[in-house]
């Protein structure tokens, strides 16, 4: 239980997927500009993460991972070299389930989730956090501790990130810097100022 | 024709630079930046999925149903991607442990996605292919740049090769440690972005609020 703890908060400050390993970036920087649609979004990335990292989780211990097949009868097969195909077809999937779920039986959710789902198949924090749950060898009840604490970790950057660019457009910002440039340079203070988490030991 | 060829080339290099005017795979440019030899082998990797990614998918168009474009596009680029990521595995295993998830998150690179959608879905393959490979040098232009000068002021060496003596090794340059971790890339790109439009400055974006001077009296 600890050992969860501690991998949950460090999901969410220390190893940041948005600040430090700079994934979700695209969707980061564009739809930054409104804090209601920043927690919108990251809402959104927040769920699909808890249920797309233990999913993948799943079909790799079972299906891909070598001797997994074993109860198929295959015990030598090991199919890890698909584990990409699979991971996005397994997310575009449950993305699509899940809005056709909000549709039918959440409607008001859907309406104000609805516009970012699609957005989401094509965020590398998604499939990121689905990579790095295989790299890194967690178990089931890791993988979900991650999922959910990563992508809270992501909706937390997104809404900073907004609340600090709603004030910013007031300030007067050399010409070539407006926009992205003066973005950029705020995601680069707010990923400083996320690295003083690393010394927190749990 | 040859001209407009050429063009599609040249084109993405500056003024239509994929990460500083069209903002795609952000993601990836600044996480694998930190050495010029990670970055090098990262922009053949795109340049390579982008432009083959492009052709193929441009080739099928015709007959790919457009209710689900997104699900075929997304199975040409993982396939390739695939064959990127054993290919690095086979022949270059510790770049390929030093890149790690991000060899995968090519899939999920925006500009892959993105020339596909608005470029090979409506044009012809050798077209595709060469746009496909001018937006990848667009995206690794910026990568080495990044890579060049992290790996430079940040350990004082390029390709490995040191090029500043450190003081560490009884050399004069003290090496700037903020180069090594992840903010320096934004504040980097930032720059780059900046001195882009000082440049050209039809790409400066419009200001939301105009400050207005007032007389005094």
């Amino acid at each position: 239980m600890e050992g969860l703890l501690s991998l949950a908060v460090k999901a969410i400050f220390v190893e940041n997927l948005a600040l430090s390993f700079f994934l979700g970036m695209c969707t980061f920087i564009a739809v930054s500009k409104k804090i209601s649609t920043a927690i919108g979004l990251g809402i959104s990335v927040m769920v699909v993460q808890s249920i797309t990292v233990p999913a993948n989780n799943l079909i790799l211990t079972y299906l891909l991972a070598p001797g997994a097949l074993a109860w198929a009868g295959f015990p030598d097969v090991d199919l890890t070299f698909l584990g990409l195909i699979s991971y996005i077809g397994v997310i575009a999937a449950l993305v699509q389930i899940l809005e056709m779920v909000l549709d039918k039986y959440f409607p008001p959710l859907y309406n104000a989730l609805g516009v970012f789902l699609p957005l989401i198949t094509v965020n590398c924090a998604i499939l990121g956090g689905s990579l790095f749950m295989v790299e890194r060898g967690y178990n089931f009840a890791e993988a979900t501790t991650y999922g959910v604490s990563s992508g809270f970790g992501w909706a937390l950057a997104i809404t900073a990130m907004a609340g600090v660019r709603e004030k910013l457009k007031y300030s007067d910002i050399p010409d070539g810097l407006q926009g992205l440039g003066i973005t950029f340079i705020t995601a680069g203070l707010m990923a400083m100022a996320f690295m003083s988490f690393s010394g927190v030991k749990l | 024709m040859a001209h407009k060829r050429r063009e599609m080339l040249i084109d993405p290099l500056v003024d239509n630079n994929p990460i500083t005017l069209q903002v795609l795979g952000i993601c990836s440019a600044l996480a694998v930046t930190s050495s010029l030899q990670v970055a090098f082998v990262m922009s053949i990797a795109v340049t390579f999925v982008t432009a083959f990614s492009s052709m193929f998918i441009s080739m099928i168009r015709n007959q790919i149903p457009g209710s689900i474009r997104i699900i075929v596009q997304m199975v040409v680029i993982a396939s390739l991607v695939i064959l990127v990521d054993q290919m690095l595995k086979a022949f270059a295993f510790e770049i390929s442990k030093t890149l790690s998830v991000f060899v995968g998150l090519i899939i999920t690179n925006c500009i892959v996605m993105g020339r596909a959608e608005a470029f090979a879905m409506k044009n012809s393959p050798v077209d595709s292919f060469i746009d496909g490979v001018g937006n990848g040098l667009g995206y690794g232009l910026i990568l080495m740049l990044v890579g060049v000068i992290r790996e430079l002021f940040g350990s004082g060496s390029l390709f490995g090769i040191t090029i500043l003596e450190t003081v560490n090794n009884g050399g004069w340059y003290v090496p700037n440690g903020l180069l090594l971790l992840p903010p320096s890339a934004f504040f980097i790109i930032g720059l780059i972005i900046w001195a882009f439009r000082a440049w050209k400055t039809e790409q400066v974006e419009e200001r939301e609020y105009k400050i207005q001077t007032v007389e005094a009296h």
